[in-house]
């Protein structure tokens, strides 16, 4: 079984993570530029940060024969520091024409403030001028529905994006139709105790289709599961879902999205 | 659940008011007795902000479980179609 990881913090997991993903069947890993558990403290820290996501997670991944893709930003939860955000988001230019870049992620909403607000807007700006993809994170529980009407409209107010070329990840039951709705891709991310389950994924995949959907690990240094999208075609194959859809979720669609980008190329391509 | 009905066994045995996600949770299992296919969905809104408005800072980086501002707010029309 092939599948397409779109969204892994593959900084934060043990070669033991890139081992298991290769041995399942894995062509390829995403990895968005995220919070690192703590605030990182200036615009060098940033540098540093996007420098390994360019340049020393490629080479690791490289060694399990892992093709590795990234996304750059100044995630949410720290956007509530206007002067370090305009500083890291002048700096990412610079690392837009590495190889392994596809875009501008994962940019959104934490808490649903008027500064993470801004730095959205901000970021959105930057891939309309540099013409990336985009990729989204959506707040975390309650916050998670008035993040995404939010973002939803930022995104509609800016003429220069095409919503097929932006995912509105970290979708549940009730943001999903609001992504479809509005022309996005949407993402699902299985989580153990949060977020979504593979059960609840594939019934959303039941209700509105497999269009403009792919599922995700986001595995990262909480406790997350990389060979969570593997294991959620289990169940689509126990549920009666044919080989082919299944491949269409685990790889022909993340491939389709994903491939919007020139860079982005797989192993057998 | 079984491990609904012992949170619920818990949080009566405990000692003290019901802290506001308590609350917003026994009124979120309301919808799982109503009918109609999308239980999740309505479970989720439940416990979710409904407001428009971003707030003036975020304070806290970390979301809690419920709207702090949920007095059992009737459920509005499906959202999104």
């Amino acid at each position: 079984m092939r599948f397409i990881e779109p969204h892994a913090h593959m900084v934060s997991r043990t070669t033991d993570d890139y081992l298991s993903l290769a041995a399942a069947g894995c062509e390829a890993v995403c990895e968005p530029a995220f919070w690192a558990g703590f605030d990182r403290g200036s615009v060098e820290g940033f540098h540093d940060y996007f420098c390994q996501l360019t340049v020393h997670e490629p080479r690791r991944a490289a060694k399990f024969g892992l093709p590795h893709f990234t996304w750059l930003c100044l995630n949410p939860k720290e956007a509530e520091d206007l002067q370090l955000a305009a500083e890291v988001i002048e700096m990412i230019p610079e690392f837009l024409e590495c190889p392994n870049v596809l875009g501008i992620g994962e940019i959104g909403l934490n808490r649903n403030s008027r500064n993470e607000l801004k730095v959205l807007e901000q970021q959105v700006d930057l891939a309309a001028r540099y013409r990336q993809l985009i990729l989204v994170h959506t707040p975390h529980l309650e916050d998670k529905l008035k993040g995404t009407r939010l973002i939803i409209d930022a995104l509609k107010s800016d003429g220069r994006i095409a919503p097929e070329r932006v995912i509105i990840d970290h979708v549940e039951e009730h943001t999903i139709a609001l992504a479809l709705d509005a022309g996005f891709w949407a993402g699902m991310t299985l989580y153990p105790e949060s977020k979504c389950t593979a059960a609840r994924a594939i019934d959303m995949i039941e209700a509105y289709g497999p269009e403009r959907l792919w599922m995700n690990s986001a595995c990262d240094w909480g406790v997350s599961v990389p060979l969570a999208v593997p294991r959620a075609a289990l169940e689509m194959r126990r549920r009666g879902h044919s080989a082919a859809e299944v491949d269409r979720m685990l790889h022909g669609n993340p491939a389709k999205f994903l491939g919007q980008s020139p860079k982005f190329k797989l192993a057998a391509d | 659940m079984v491990d609904v009905a012992a949170f619920l066994d818990r949080a009566q045995r405990a000692e003290g008011a019901d802290e506001f996600r308590l609350k917003s949770f026994r009124a979120a299992l309301g919808q799982l007795r109503s009918g109609g296919p999308d239980r999740a969905r309505r479970v989720l809104l439940r416990l979710s902000d409904p407001t428009a408005k971003p707030i003036e800072a975020a304070g806290n980086q970390n979301a809690c479980g419920a709207w702090a501002g949920s007095k059992g707010t009737k459920i509005k029309k499906k959202e999104g179609g």
